[in-house]
């Protein structure tokens, strides 16, 4: 994967439009579970969409150097806190009343910030989703780059 | 001829089973176990659906209308995911079987008998 | 009291994120936690069973998210999830307890112990909800847990049992779903107890044929599920390979609460079975006996020997159940919860065994009496159970699933299970006489006794095992066994009581 000048990954025009639009791709799943309550959609197409920007950068540049930044073991973090922050959220209708309750009111309907707890929900599946496909990704590539 | 699509579903349900069963490439069994789950999906969806309704989303400016049965929806949406799960799963473990089997011809991989 | 029903859901599923986020750093805090929350459920499920006689109707419920039904999802607990949750609940702890040294030869517990725990969290949801896709969602999540714990480890025999595991499971989950779709387009309610009392106003000529057809596509779906004769094939496969915690769990409570408990609670308390079906699950029970014990006959190896026993073990559960007798119906329940205890107790002798000799052939263990004498005694008092020889807990199950056999008049059937008691316990004398107490082969140096964390979780089925029996004396019968008959034989009452309650 590596030519005689030590760039991994493919040619310099797939590296610059990557450049250009991964940002835009991540910005789109965001918005796609922020507005969960409103248009369809919700965590998990939104997760979806997150994990394919980062295995975009992947391709485009070579696993060597994504790895450098962001290793499997710090997807893994953020993806247990994804579902830690879950839990909580579940747990703490507890103190209200019943388990999973909506405690956050619920606003103006079509506002952003509406709904209960429909938003950190979907926030946190977001979180859940997208790192764990990433780093599902990220082992098996692992797997096989050893065994070459 | 108005349950044509359920017939439809079938027939292709029929179709991953008949990859399952028949078959001997690991591979082509994951393709027809996510055919199977297609198929079922597809089948949920169809389910709600109700003559002459939209679809099942309220913004500022629909009028009120006969909608079609969300509820069938949201259980397909579960269902994608374990789908999803179950086929990292498979397709994990079907690296490692080539690791140490060097095939993936299933009447190869038989150290497990009687 | 009804807020610590959720509990059983919410703290397997805690401590299994709190490993996966903490438990990478140290080894001791996932030991500890794990350990923890299988006490707490064990606690809480004992507390349960003394409330749940002080209730009205016997049946606990409660709303998630305060929801009324049914448009939201209920929780219920009555007796017969009483009974599998305390099965479940102490089958787990053993295996917890008995894993904190078990699997000190693999690296990454944590990952070992967040997947146990989300197993546990599926198994308990799937006992304590009312609404049949929760059930389908809880399965699952249980069912993939189960699938990755097979193939832990780096062996090529788990890897292939694993596949052969999931493809199974995979299909029967798809029938399973498509018969949920099915009731849902007939009855346009997901709730349980709603289903019920729909079914039974509805008047419509094609409901019978409806209901049968559902019927059989959810025997066939559960019945992978639950091993039963024809669609065994992946269970000797699967726990002859699994870590020996696994194992056990996966035999002793996994198969049961995915299989039979999901297939009893819907087919008796929410379509009210017909002769037809009924007559079908006890063919397929005789089936299963017969061809789980003749199997078992001439195997070598010891996990697969007990996993074929266990296919036909299950056979005498579902003959009990299938006869629709009171003395059927509890000869088939009291026969589950024995059959946990000691095939669990079993299998972690089959373990410790295997974890000091390295080896699972009997024909290659022998003299372990002298040297391995606590590991000798929890395997003898399990072989002992399990043969069905008084005065342990697999003798009462037996005499009363025959005793009702005879008294609905099916001497066939009653015939083919005393055949089978016998042919089980000449099966366990050959497993006692080459494996435990007869000379071997090869010559063992320098083994000892296992660890301590390993002998305990033994000892205590041990005990459960011998004083098991009193539970069917008339004083603390009617308290217990009496009531979860009661929610069996009566079946489509489940639907009155708890809408009386929502």
């Amino acid at each position: 994967m590596k030519d005689k000048n030590n760039n991994s990954g493919m040619t310099l025009i797939v590296k610059t439009v990557t450049r250009l639009t991964v940002g835009l791709i991540m910005l789109y799943g965001l918005y796609i579970t922020f507005h969960g309550h409103l248009t369809p959609g919700g965590g998990f197409a939104g997760g979806v969409i997150l994990a394919l920007s980062f295995i975009h950068l992947i391709l485009a540049f070579g696993k060597d150097f994504v790895i450098k930044k962001f290793s499997e073991k710090i997807a893994g973090v953020f993806e247990s806190i994804g579902a830690v922050l879950f839990l909580t959220i579940a747990v703490s209708g507890f103190l209200v009343g019943y388990f999973f309750i909506n405690i956050y009111g619920k606003g103006i309907p079509f506002n952003l910030f509406s709904a209960g707890i429909i938003l950190p929900c979907n926030l946190s599946i977001m979180l859940i989703v997208g790192f764990g496909l990433f780093c599902a990704f990220l082992t098996l590539l692992l797997f096989i780059s050893s065994k070459e | 001829m108005s349950h044509l699509p359920y017939i439809l579903c079938l027939i292709l349900f029929l179709i991953g089973l008949y990859a399952v069963l028949v078959k001997k490439n690991l591979i082509k069994i994951i393709i027809g176990l996510g055919i199977i789950d297609y198929s079922l999906n597809l089948f949920l969806v169809l389910i709600g659906y109700k003559k002459q309704s939209i679809f099942p989303i309220l913004s500022k400016d629909t009028q009120i209308q006969p909608m079609v049965d969300p509820l069938p929806q949201a259980l397909v949406l579960t269902a994608i995911v374990i789908g999803l799960a179950v086929t990292m799963l498979m397709v994990a473990i079907a690296i490692r079987l080539y690791e140490k089997y060097e095939t993936f011809d299933i009447t190869q991989i038989r150290k497990l008998k009687g | 009291m009804n807020n610590i029903i959720p509990l059983f859901v919410i703290i397997p599923l805690a401590g299994a994120f709190l490993n996966s986020l903490l438990g990478r750093f140290s080894k001791l805090f996932s030991d500890i936690l794990s350990n923890i929350v299988c006490i707490l459920t064990t606690f809480f499920s004992f507390v349960i069973l003394f409330n749940l006689n002080l209730s009205p109707n016997n049946i606990l419920t409660y709303r998630v998210g305060g929801w009324v039904a049914p448009i939201g999802i209920m929780l219920v607990v009555d007796h017969l999830s009483v009974l599998m949750l305390l099965t479940v609940n102490l089958v787990a702890l053993c295996c917890c307890i008995y894993s904190i040294s078990y699997m000190e030869k693999y690296t990454d517990k944590w990952k070992y112990y967040a997947l146990f725990m989300i197993m546990l969290a599926g198994m308990n949801g799937v006992i304590i909800t009312s609404d049949i896709f929760n059930m389908y969602v809880f399965l699952e999540i249980a069912a993939i847990a189960s699938y990755a714990l097979v193939a832990f480890g780096d062996e090529s025999e788990k890897l292939e049992a694993s596949f052969k595991y999931l493809v199974l499971g995979s299909v029967a989950s798809a029938i399973i779903l498509l018969s949920i779709a099915l009731i849902y387009s007939y009855v346009s309610s997901l709730n349980l107890a709603d289903i019920s009392l729909t079914l039974s106003n509805m008047v419509d000529v094609n409901k019978v044929y409806f209901i049968k057809f559902i019927s059989l596509l959810l025997i066939v779906g559960f019945g992978v599920k639950s091993a039963l004769v024809p669609f065994h094939s992946w269970l000797p496969d699967a726990h002859q390979s699994a870590p020996a915690p696994i194992s056990a769990m996966s035999s002793g409570v996994l198969i049961k609460t995915l299989g039979i408990y999901a297939m009893v609670r819907i087919l008796f308390n929410i379509f009210g079975v017909g002769q037809k079906i009924l007559s079908i699950i006890v063919i397929l029970g005789l089936l299963s006996m017969f061809v789980g014990v003749i199997l078992a006959l001439y195997q070598w190896d010891y996990k697969r020997l007990l996993a074929y026993h266990s296919i036909s073990q299950f056979g005498y559960i579902i003959l009990g159940i299938g006869l629709a007798t009171p003395l059927g119906i509890l000869g088939g329940l009291f026969h589950l919860i024995n059959h946990s205890v000691f095939k669990s107790l079993l299998f972690l002798t089959s373990g410790a065994t295997e974890s000091t000799l390295g080896t699972r052939d009997l024909r290659r263990m022998g003299e372990l009496n002298k040297k391995m004498p606590l590991t000798t005694f929890s395997a003898l008092i399990g072989s002992m159970s399990i043969s069905g020889i008084p005065p342990f807990n697999g003798f009462w199950s037996k005499l009363i699933i025959i005793v009702a056999c005879i008294q609905a008049k099916q001497y066939f059937a009653g015939f083919i299970a005393t055949i089978v008691s016998f042919l089980t316990l000449s099966s366990f004398t050959k497993v006692l006489k080459y494996g435990f107490y007869g000379k071997s082969e090869v010559d063992h140096k320098n083994i000892k006794e296992v660890p301590d964390s390993m002998v305990v979780p033994m000892i205590i089925l041990s005990l459960c095992c011998i004083f098991m029996g009193l539970l069917l004396l008339p004083q603390i019968r009617q308290y217990f066994l009496d009531n979860v008959v009661n929610v069996l034989q009566h079946g489509t009452i489940y639907a009155t009581k708890v809408f009386e309650l929502r």
